[in-house]
């Protein structure tokens, strides 16, 4: 299989709040991704995991530059991100979903809307959208809500409608920030099967953030473990169990 | 308790003043429709430009948003009355006359600019973040952006343009000043320099009725529009 998302020692770090200063007097910088490198192929579904401040979600935003890094390249699909001017980027984002812990659904604009806004902004021809957007949501089993608001539905709704909404330009590369820590566990088993189906049927590649080791298990290939800004390791899920070797990924992963 | 005649002869006097009571009427009305009307363009346009520049957004620039919110703060620092006769010079330059209804209406719509346009920018800051953070992520252009900003946000819009609309209602009252006219002035004119109470009354429970008329509108068509 080809590399989908290639990280080249990746690096990122923020300013910190103002009271906490370096022992300089300036203000500090807290490094959230120290340097990282990271292959992920095309077709996989790839973990990354870690305890809150373990820096995977800004890993992730590295991988469509919602965050940019500091320094390394983000190459995805053979073309490195890191170089593109803003419009490039736009167009290099159309194929590169996301969905979110919160959703983040427009809340005036009904199911349909929210998917076919993602249609317009890719210039999916128009003519073409309405079939694609009921296609889109047949896909997570919603058609039935399309004129619905957002907040006439559950929550595990509205996350396959923000599914729907990612993948419908047909993007190579889903990012999932923690989609189901906001879930009940029946609703969180549900999504994991969706996530799977779409990885099978569409060749869709997926890398989701989570804490929840069940969802690693359950869901992903590999999983990278992160901790406090360093990636120990990458390890291999087979059997429903995460394959790790190092003492601290050991720990990480028995935790659940 | 008003007597039957005196009940009437207040009438006579209402009604011996109607002409003027109907284009004071007309006056009001084209004051708040002009002055509404320009300050949602400018002060929508100030007010998304302070949000944009504001910290974390993607406009985000110091020194654009201290230069704008600085010029806000002191527009909003003037009372009405010192505005209408400082802005008296800019006035006769745009509609050649510092004095009468369209005149008072440019004063109000200026007042009125700065002001609408921190309620917009407090309008914009409550759309959730992650919002604006999953329109960027699908390669959004800026404008587009904005657009789902406005959208999110039409609700809470609304109801400033009606507190807007209701404010320059009241500050059209001293636009008698420059010789705006309106109910106001009117009232002022006769209800307080002639000691006609009934005219008085009367245009204060009219102005109630136009308030009232206005804030029930913006409360209705808000709550249409908020799907949240």
């Amino acid at each position: 299989m080809n590399d989908m998302i290639v990280l080249n020692d990746v690096t990122k770090s923020f300013l910190s709040d103002r009271s906490i200063k370096d022992k300089d007097g300036k203000p500090h910088w807290f490094t959230a991704v120290e340097p990282t490198s990271l292959t992920i192929k095309q077709g996989e579904i790839f973990g990354l995991m870690g305890y809150s401040g373990a820096g995977k979600s800004t890993l992730l935003r590295l991988i469509n530059m919602l965050e940019r890094p500091d320094s390394g390249q983000v190459v995805i699909d053979g073309t490195d991100l890191t170089t593109l001017s803003a419009s490039e980027l736009r167009i290099a984002r159309h194929n590169i979903g996301m969905i979110f812990q919160q959703f983040n659904l427009m809340s005036n604009q009904t199911v349909f809307d929210n998917v076919a806004f993602n249609l317009k902004i890719s210039g999916y021809p128009s003519r073409d959208i309405h079939k694609r957007v009921m296609d889109c949501l047949a896909i997570v089993d919603l058609t039935d809500r399309a004129g619905h608001y957002p907040a006439q539905l559950s929550g595990g709704q509205k996350q396959r409608v923000g599914i729907a909404r990612a993948i419908a330009p047909s993007p190579k590369v889903l990012l999932a920030d923690e989609p189901t820590s906001a879930l009940d566990p029946a609703t969180t088993r549900s999504l994991l099967t969706c996530l799977r189906d779409i990885n099978e049927q569409l060749g869709v590649t997926i890398v989701i953030v989570t804490h929840e080791m069940s969802v690693i298990r359950r869901l992903c290939d590999r999983a990278a473990l992160l901790h406090q800004g360093q990636l120990l390791e990458v390890a291999d899920v087979r059997d429903g169990l995460i394959q790790a070797t190092t003492p601290i990924g050991k720990g990480l992963v028995v935790e659940d | 308790m008003l007597t039957g005649t005196e009940l009437s002869a207040s009438i006579d006097k209402l009604l011996v003043l109607r002409k003027e009571i109907v284009s004071a009427f007309i006056d009001t009305f084209v004051m708040l429709g002009i002055s509404t009307t320009v300050a949602i363009v400018i002060g929508g346009l100030f007010g998304v430009f302070l949000f944009l520049s504001s910290d974390r957004q993607f406009l985000q620039n110091k020194t654009l948003y201290g230069v704008l919110g600085g010029i806000t703060n002191f527009m909003r620092a003037f009372p009405f009355v010192i505005l209408m006769i400082a802005m008296s010079p800019f006035t006769k330059a745009i509609v050649g006359t510092g004095i009468g209804p369209i005149a008072a209406s440019l004063v109000l719509a200026i007042a009125g600019s700065f002001y609408f346009a921190r309620l917009v920018e407090q309008n914009l800051r409550e759309v959730p973040r992650g919002i604006i953070e999953a329109t960027e992520s699908m390669g959004a252009r800026p404008f587009t952006i904005i657009k789902v900003l406005l959208n999110e946000a039409r609700s809470g819009l609304v109801l400033s343009v009606t507190i807007l609309c209701i404010s320059l209602l009241s500050y059209s009252a001293a636009a008698g000043m420059i010789g705006g006219g309106g109910l106001g002035d009117l009232a002022i004119r006769y209800g307080y320099y002639r000691y006609q109470t009934e005219v008085m009354i009367f245009i204060v429970i009219v102005l109630s009725i136009m308030v009232i008329s206005i804030q029930a509108s913006g409360n209705w068509l808000a709550n249409r529009l908020d799907k949240r």
